[in-house]
């Protein structure tokens, strides 16, 4: 069963994740701007972006897991997961600051003093690294064993954008702290793979 | 004593655009009637502008109520089981006539008016809803307050086999909410049992919710069972749950931020992808009506 997947996956070109992954926040807008998105669209748009990158953050943390329990090999997305990953959180920030808050003054405010943007941020901030150097030149440039320590920084980036979904939510809910359960879950199964 | 705040609106003016002089003018000497002969200091005009009623639409889909689940569309499709008759609100505490009432027969006994107010939730957005209901002092007074109550708490139904979201305990069920007296008695405290004309779909609240428009949405408690009048500053589900995020008065004050997002400006509903934010109004443009009641207390610390 699993070889079989293999085999159909081997076959699948990566361009096709980067279409599919780059039509989704296309139809969000498009959705978002024809009244799809219902009387809010702004936070539907930020939130249906912010979430989809979660899940692919936490796909790419997944692909090595996989590979070892289950057998299934998704290793040669995994470098075009983390690209769209980083291009859904750059686009959930561009939401955030033209069409959610929209006034500068407010923006430095709330990345100072609110601790959940603040996460974001730096959740932001070390994944922006990764994007830049995620292509065949910077790998060679870097060589191999730096540039795979230089991607360790997605186990904290995810663990942060866990966390910034966490806080965020009012009273006590339970989505965000499945996520943050998974992510925990994968980081400590790359934890003892790594150790 | 029915229609002290006086508002001649009616189901026909909630009709966008149409009515929109013709409310202008309304609202000008609403001011007047409040006592407030110069409005000049008090953007009259501009309320008068922005109070454009939301669509059903927006109003009918776009909710806050936890008990059916915490995202906002949850509520329009998970309250259609609620069963909302028979329906009886118990009235207990400092009343002269404590007991079940029943919704039937207080309606019997309240005259209905139509009220558009401005809506703002705490997470910064806000709508405008043309409420139809009754003064809560009108209740209160079926009732009887005894001269020793200061407060007023209410509850809204607990009911798990129809309120799907209770599953999770995402607050302290059931919610519960309180005023000062003489907030739960000022004339633009209403007890909803409408909306557009209509009565309130069970996502908004029905059968009768209060609606307190110069605080926080989740001040305005739904689906109310239960009214105590009391002399201690009751328990508060917002509150209880976060104390730092959320007080007791809750006034809508654009220069006290939550510790989470500031409470200078909020979005509109309804308006689009790309509509820019406004700002907020102090006490929800109810100054003039309202302030009064907080003069001297510094509402940086009773937030
Ligand atoms: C590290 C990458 C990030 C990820 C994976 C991420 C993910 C998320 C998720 C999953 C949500 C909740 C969506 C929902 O409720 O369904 C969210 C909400 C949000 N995020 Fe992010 N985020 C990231 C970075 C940022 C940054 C850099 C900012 C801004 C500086 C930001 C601002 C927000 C805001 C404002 C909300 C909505 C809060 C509300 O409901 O009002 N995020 N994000």
């Amino acid at each position: 069963m699993i070889d079989r997947l293999n085999q159909g996956l081997r076959k699948v070109p990566i361009w096709l994740l980067y279409l599919l992954g780059d039509l989704y926040p296309g139809w969000l807008l498009y959705l978002g701007l024809t009244g799809g998105l219902g009387p809010d669209p702004v936070k539907a748009l930020e939130h249906a972006l912010g979430e989809a990158a979660l899940q692919l953050l936490i796909l790419g943390l997944a692909v090595t897991p996989l590979r070892r329990f289950l057998g299934l090999n998704l290793l040669k997305f995994r470098r075009s997961v983390g690209v769209l990953a980083f291009t859904y959180v750059a686009l959930h920030l561009l939401v955030w600051l033209l069409l959610d808050v929209q006034i500068l003054s407010q923006v430095f405010n709330d990345i100072i003093k609110r601790p959940y943007i603040t996460i974001g941020m730096v959740g932001f901030a070390l994944m922006l690294p990764l994007a830049l150097t995620s292509n065949n030149l910077s790998l060679r440039r870097l060589g191999a064993a730096r540039w795979r320590r230089l991607h360790l920084l997605t186990y904290p980036a995810v663990l942060l954008a866990a966390l910034h979904f966490v806080m965020l939510v009012k009273g006590f809910q339970i989505e965000p702290l499945i996520y943050l359960s998974v992510v925990l879950f994968l980081l400590l199964c790359r934890i003892r793979v790594v150790g | 004593m029915a229609r002290r705040w006086t508002n001649t609106l009616t189901a026909a003016d909630v009709t966008p655009k149409a009515a929109f002089l013709n409310r202008r003018q309304i609202m000008a000497g609403l001011g007047g009637m409040a006592g407030l002969a110069g409005m000049g200091a008090l953007p009259g005009a501009a309320q008068a502008d922005e109070l454009e009623p939301n669509s059903w639409e927006d109003v009918t889909t776009y909710c806050n109520y936890y008990e059916f689940g915490t995202g906002k569309g949850d509520p329009a499709e998970y309250a259609g089981q609620l069963t909302t008759s028979p329906w009886s609100v118990k009235i207990d505490g400092m009343v002269e006539r404590p007991g079940d009432y029943d919704f039937q027969q207080i309606l019997g006994e309240m005259t209905l008016e139509e009220r558009i107010y401005r809506f703002r939730c705490v997470e910064a957005w806000s709508m405008v809803v043309p409420w139809t209901g009754f003064e809560l002092a009108d209740l209160l007074a079926l009732a009887g307050v005894q001269a020793e109550a200061k407060y007023v708490a209410f509850e809204t139904l607990y009911r798990p086999s129809e309120m799907p979201g209770t599953a999770y305990r995402v607050l302290d069920w059931p919610y519960r909410e309180g005023l000062r007296l003489d907030e739960a008695m000022h004339p633009l405290t209403l007890m909803a049992t409408g909306i557009f004309g209509k009565d309130l779909p069970n996502q908004n609240g029905a059968p009768l919710r209060l609606v307190v428009p110069w605080k926080y949405g989740f001040k305005s408690i739904k689906s109310i069972v239960r009214i105590t009048l009391t002399d201690e500053e009751p328990p508060t589900s917002w509150n209880m749950a976060n104390a730092r995020e959320y007080g007791f008065y809750s006034n809508v004050n654009p220069e006290v931020s939550h510790p989470r997002w500031s409470q200078a400006t909020e979005r509109r509903i309804g308006s689009g992808l790309f509509a820019s934010r406004q700002e907020t109004l102090m006490f929800n443009g109810y100054e003039a009506e309202v302030a009064s009641m907080y003069e001297g207390m510094d509402l940086a610390q009773n937030f």
